[in-house]
């Protein structure tokens, strides 16, 4: 936790997350696909004061089981929000000075319209009639969000993994709008372990029993081990291996003797399933199929030369930031992106960032990681401000 | 700005697009980049250094030289700056090499160990020289790779580069006096060099 001297973190306290139907029956979404969407409503949280000139707004995007309470507490200070350690008072995000926007994906579960939401058309949940979504779907509805809240060009999108996606996709496509973007352990293209991974998470929730195709709303059941396991798979991949023996090793849940059965022994074991019981709780087995698909066919680069010719001339500064012992998504692939956004002649700052965490740092107080946001996003602020 | 940058900062031309290896807090480029109209791009391994960069606003990837050259197409940069780094680094002549492969031009600059009171140094007292502008103990530098004005000529003259412009630094690295340009690898304490490929080294 970023603590101040004398040991009293400031945060941000109380906030709520409201809802805004952003596109109905008589101005729907159209999608990249060409479907449409009759009604979106989209749940968002937004911390620190729009400034006079709307030019202090950070928007952040989150990652695949994300939502939009990212900072702050809903009545229980101990529980706060899930990227509460970057944003607030005299935090990296700092919400004295900035404008911070984080809104629940489309395609997700808590709040905004997913598979889980009531099709207007047949008046029960989408499940797998849900279109299926791409990562510039998602921009789209951030954009309109923005819009809503007046704020016509962001200071800065930030993200982590699939959020660094987002904020990607949205320089590229719209080169002049984010005054810059923080692409943090993203990947600009998923490698074929990244997808494999991906592809056993979802046949574990297709291939459970009460699945029903995506219609087990209507059954009265959920596919919660199937859902359980895919966040098990996950979640190691989260994690390093240095990480996970230095929490667990190979210590027994147990004291004394190792219980020698296919019960739960090892501490890592009791981990994981504690990850994937909590998980199932709060989260729709559907909105993990879309989100993650929505990973798989991400590749925003792959024809490159009409996105080098489009970012000519783009004055968006970019932060890409990797750290050294994430495997889910290795330094390799910010690389990538730098390689490409520098062909392109644009701006870009990029570090490895040491933590022992893997994937999972982003979401972590690694202090060189949250100096080096806190000086990027500062320095964007006050060339805004004609410092 | 040290006097060396400022020598080196004449050198680019107004417009440019520049890759500083090894650039430190950012201070020349953010000197090209608000003076000059640069689109600038440094290299720097130094985390707080990087920090600096970040801080003022000066475009810069963390990491080693050579690997950051690698990442670079042949003619991706206008001009290449190497200033007070080509000694630390592992193989000065790959990063040479390199740099004159990413840019038609480079600008070196570099402590020249054949000054006399390094010679003197070595030759009366003994022991590996040590002066202002190189402080650590043998054992404990950053500078691996020291040269002479002279074994640099031999380096470019073998990877056919065209010196197109030599500026002889004092000690305290401000363009050196007239006295130095009789005897440069004697009198002059360090060097700043333009490098221009050759019709020979194009490829290089």
């Amino acid at each position: 936790m970023s603590a101040v001297p004398g040991g009293v973190e400031r945060s941000l306290g109380l906030v709520e997350t409201r809802r805004v139907a952003l596109w109905d029956e008589r101005d729907p979404l159209v999608l990249e696909s060409g479907e449409q969407l009759e009604f979106v409503e989209v749940a968002y949280e937004t911390y620190g004061e729009l400034d006079a000139d709307a030019s202090n707004c950070v928007y952040v995007c989150h990652a695949l089981t994300g939502d939009a309470h990212a900072a702050g507490h809903h009545g229980d200070p101990a529980r706060r929000g899930w990227w509460d350690n970057l944003i607030g008072p005299g935090k990296p995000l700092d919400t004295d000075r900035l404008y911070v926007v984080c809104a629940n994906l489309l395609g997700g579960c808590q709040g905004t319209t997913g598979p889980s939401s009531i099709d207007p058309r047949t008046g029960k949940p989408y499940g797998l009639r849900f279109p299926l979504c791409t990562v510039r779907d998602l921009v789209t509805v951030h954009r309109r969000l923005l819009a809503h809240l007046g704020v016509e060009r962001p200071l800065a999108a930030i993200g982590g993994s699939v959020g660094g996606m987002q904020v990607l996709q949205w320089a590229i496509d719209h080169p002049d709008e984010l005054g810059s973007g923080l692409v943090i352990c993203a990947s600009a293209r998923l490698t074929a372990q990244n997808i494999a991974f991906s592809a056993v998470a979802r046949a574990a929730i297709m291939e459970d029993e009460n699945f029903h195709g995506g219609d087990y709303y209507e059954h009265g059941v959920r596919p919660d081990s199937g859902l359980s396991l895919a966040r098990r798979i996950a979640h190691i991949t989260y994690l390093s291996e240095e990480s996970m023996r230095a929490k667990f090793g190979r210590r027994l849940q147990h004291d004394g003797e190792p219980l020698r059965g296919f019960g739960i022994d090892f501490a890592v074991e009791s981990y994981l399933e504690y990850q994937g019981e909590s998980f199932v709780n709060r989260f729709d087995a559907n909105s993990y199929l879309y989100l993650t698909r929505v990973m798989d066919y991400f590749d925003p680069l792959g024809d490159v030369a009409p996105v080098i010719e489009r970012l000519h001339g783009s004055r968006t500064r970019f932060l890409v930031l990797s750290f050294d012992t994430d495997w889910r998504f290795p330094t390799e692939h910010s690389r990538e992106i730098v390689r490409i956004l520098t062909a392109a002649r644009i701006p870009v700052t990029f570090r490895e960032i040491e933590s022992p965490h893997g994937h999972d740092s982003f979401l972590l107080p690694v202090p060189e990681y949250h100096r080096t946001v806190a000086a990027f996003v500062e320095r964007q602020r006050l060339e805004a401000v004609g410092g | 700005m040290r006097p060396d940058l400022e020598v080196v900062a004449a050198m680019v031309p107004a417009g440019s697009r520049v890759l500083d290896l090894g650039c430190g807090d950012g201070a020349l480029l953010a000197h090209l980049i608000a003076e000059r109209g640069c689109d600038g791009y440094g290299i720097e391994i130094d985390g707080d250094d990087v920090l600096a960069c970040i801080a003022a606003g000066v475009p810069v990837s963390e990491g080693d030289i050579e690997d950051a050259l690698r990442d670079f197409a042949d003619g991706a940069f206008d001009v290449v700056l190497l200033s007070w780094t080509l000694q630390t680094t592992r193989r000065p002549a790959a990063v040479v090499a390199g740099m004159m492969r990413v840019a038609p031009v480079g600008i070196v600059s570099f402590p020249n160990f054949g000054h006399w009171r390094l010679r003197a140094a070595l030759a009366l007292g003994g022991r590996m020289p040590n002066s202002p502008t190189l402080p650590q103990a043998w054992h404990d530098t950053p500078n691996i790779h020291m040269c002479t004005l002279a074994d640099f000529e031999s380096l470019t003259a073998s990877l056919s580069l065209h010196v197109s412009e030599r500026v002889l630094l004092g000690p305290g690295r401000a363009p050196a006096g007239a006295a130095a340009r009789a005897r440069p690898n004697l009198l002059a304490a360090a060097a700043v060099v333009r490098l221009e490929r050759t019709a020979r080294g194009a490829s290089a």
